[in-house]
């Protein structure tokens, strides 16, 4: 070797400037949400589940609540609006493993960003499918007779975005420890989806179940939102649910964000 | 042999005693050993292999997706351990896999990697522009990358790589898993690039011709470590000389000409144990001079050949193998081809 000198132009390439967290999380933002943007209908895509459980499962309960139209829908939709939340960003993992899959995760982490920007743009993403899909199912209840108050939807929406930050960011997570494991993250994802969706009491009261039900519930964050969006989608801003599922949205975001961001700085 | 690379010019990549080792099964595996290289400024260097020779691990520790377990690295200026931002920021890289997102439209998957390298708005559009044209990507630019061709993911690739003009491209077994006819079309666009930018290109690979036609300079790489740098031309005339072919009536004959030319009869039995290879530099000039030596002995030759070494003769004679075998089992695209990092 007979000279080793860097390279006379390195750290001037042409065009580029240093890049910040900010800048980083909106640019992963914007591309993540260019798809959506592209093709809108597939927003409805994650939608459909809660629109079965809606359409099938409501009218049971208003069975078996004697005909009472209304009021189910008042006790129901605001759990619809959870299961909404909880389905869309559980499954937004299976994205990341594709893209770890195919090479696509890979370019941008040898791209200049930074690595929590990588996950917190991407988790930010989920919340704008997640509004728009829980707008969609209160506006589809209101004609069968739900009554909402939208200031209390506006709080309740802002509650599940937080909420669906960190659990988007945990199911990030669980993909980036399966890498090519596609079947370990759909097992993950399916033993823990129904078990956390019956044990919040979104479809059916667990007032009456067994104490160890109503243990699980109490550890179950899910169990708070739903409190939360009950009272909120009411209009009872004074109801202590919604300062506890306040506090369960942003506990199980700063954890989905924190475990997320180092699951990706060790990504790469 | 690691060779002493661009004399007097600035160096794009230098590497001292770089080694990555993995845990795999309860073993070490020591995947690059003690790796010596420099790169410079505008050279266009291959860096030819067999599948799990190291090249995939070595390349992905100068561009700062692996941590070296020791040895140090310097690539475009900047310390591939203390400043490996430095690093992202200077490089462009093209993996194995296709790295556009399936369901992003190509022009979107453009714009949105010029925002990641810092580029601004008009910028970015104006890049983008210029290397949908220039890859012959006009067509699919509004259409997703899993509607594309595999020739068309790889030049967005391409694309994808070069949208902040990096001074230096890594190119990862590009051309993998294309037919013959995307692969020439990807050569084409690669030489063109190089011509009109002068960037250093840095592409590992398995495929001979793709080093012979496309790199000034080839680095063969073997269970870990480089076993020969040098230009193809150079490598082949050193390490192998041409092959001289005589194919005679019986195999008495070729056994009597395998004896007094010091070659090698093809094969025991057949139509092979007929057939001599000689190996000769200058096999052009040795040729007639064999085929006199062999009638003054009173042997007769029935038909003969010569033709120059390929990379193919100059890894089977350091290594004792065929890569071109190896080549012919290559993993499809995507596919990895070294272990996973412990």
């Amino acid at each position: 070797m007979t000279t080793t000198a860097p390279a006379a132009s390195a750290g001037t390439t042409a065009g580029t400037r240093p890049t910040g967290f900010v800048r980083d999380t909106a640019a992963v933002f914007v591309r993540e949400s260019k798809p959506l943007v592209r093709d809108p209908f597939s927003v409805m895509f994650s939608l459909v589940q809660p629109l079965v459980f809606l359409g099938l499962f409501g009218p049971l309960l208003i069975g078996a609540a004697g005909g009472d139209v209304a009021g189910t829908l008042q006790w129901f939709v605001p759990g619809i609006l959870v299961m909404v939340a909880l389905f869309g960003t559980a499954s937004t993992g299976a994205n990341l493993l594709f893209e770890m899959q195919t090479g696509s995760h890979e370019r941008t982490l040898v791209a200049p960003l930074s690595r929590s920007a990588l996950l917190v743009g991407r988790a930010l993403k989920e919340v704008v499918p997640l509004v728009i899909q829980g707008t969609i199912v209160v506006v589809v209840a209101v004609p069968f007779g739900f009554a909402v108050d939208v200031a209390g939807l506006a709080v309740g929406l802002v509650i599940l975005a937080v909420f669906g930050i960190g659990f988007g960011a945990l199911s990030y997570t669980l993909a980036l420890s399966c890498r090519n494991r596609d079947w370990m993250f759909w097992m993950v994802h399916q033993t823990l989806l129904f078990p956390l969706m019956i044990l919040s009491g979104m479809l059916l009261p667990l007032d009456d179940g067994p104490d160890w039900m109503k243990v699980a519930a109490a550890v179950n964050p899910l169990s708070y939102l739903v409190g939360a969006e009950r009272a909120l989608l009411a209009g009872d801003f004074g109801d202590p649910a919604v300062v506890g599922g306040a506090i369960a949205a942003i506990v199980t975001c700063a954890i989905g964000v924190v475990v997320g961001v180092r699951a990706m700085r060790r990504a790469s | 042999m690691p060779r002493e690379a661009g004399l007097m010019t600035n160096q794009m990549i230098t590497a001292q005693g770089l080694t990555k080792t993995f845990r795999s099964k309860g073993q070490t595996v020591e995947a690059v050993r003690s790796l010596d290289l420099a790169v410079g400024e505008g050279e266009l260097v291959a860096f030819l292999g067999p599948n799990g020779a190291g090249k995939s691990t070595t390349l992905r520790m100068l561009t700062t997706l692996l941590p070296p377990t020791s040895g140090d690295a310097v690539v475009a200026g900047c310390d591939v351990r203390r400043d490996p931002a430095g690093v992202r920021r200077r490089i462009g890289y093209v993996g194995q896999g296709s790295s556009g997102g399936h369901t992003q439209r190509v022009r979107d998957e453009l714009h949105a990697q010029g925002a990641f390298y810092g580029l601004g708005r008009r910028e970015t559009r104006t890049r983008a522009a210029e290397l949908i044209e220039s890859l012959e990507l006009g067509q699919v630019a509004n259409r997703t990358v899993q509607s594309l061709s595999g020739g068309q993911k790889r030049r967005l690739d391409i694309a994808l790589g070069l949208i902040h003009r990096p001074e230096l491209l890594f190119l990862d077994e590009p051309s993998t898993g294309l037919d013959p006819h995307s692969r020439a079309n990807l050569w084409q666009h690669i030489v063109e690039l190089r011509r009109a930018t002068g960037t250093t290109i840095f592409l590992t690979t398995h495929y001979l011709d793709e080093a012979d036609r496309l790199a000034e300079r080839v680095m063969v790489m073997d269970h870990g470590s480089v076993i020969a740098d040098d230009t193809a031309w150079a490598l082949k005339e050193s390490l192998a000389g041409d092959r001289v072919t005589l194919t005679f009536e019986s195999a008495t004959d070729a056994s009597a000409a395998a004896a007094r030319l010091g070659g090698e009869i093809d094969g025991a039995d057949g139509a092979s144990a007929r057939v001599v290879t000689v190996t000769a530099p200058g096999g052009d000039r040795a040729l007639p001079r064999y085929i006199r030596e062999l009638a003054d002995a009173g042997i007769d030759v029935a038909a003969a050949t010569h033709r120059q070494p390929t990379l193919d003769d100059v890894f089977l004679a350091l290594t004792g193998r065929s890569l071109r075998d190896e080549a012919a089992h290559a993993a499809p695209i995507g596919e990895a081809s070294e272990p996973v990092a412990a």
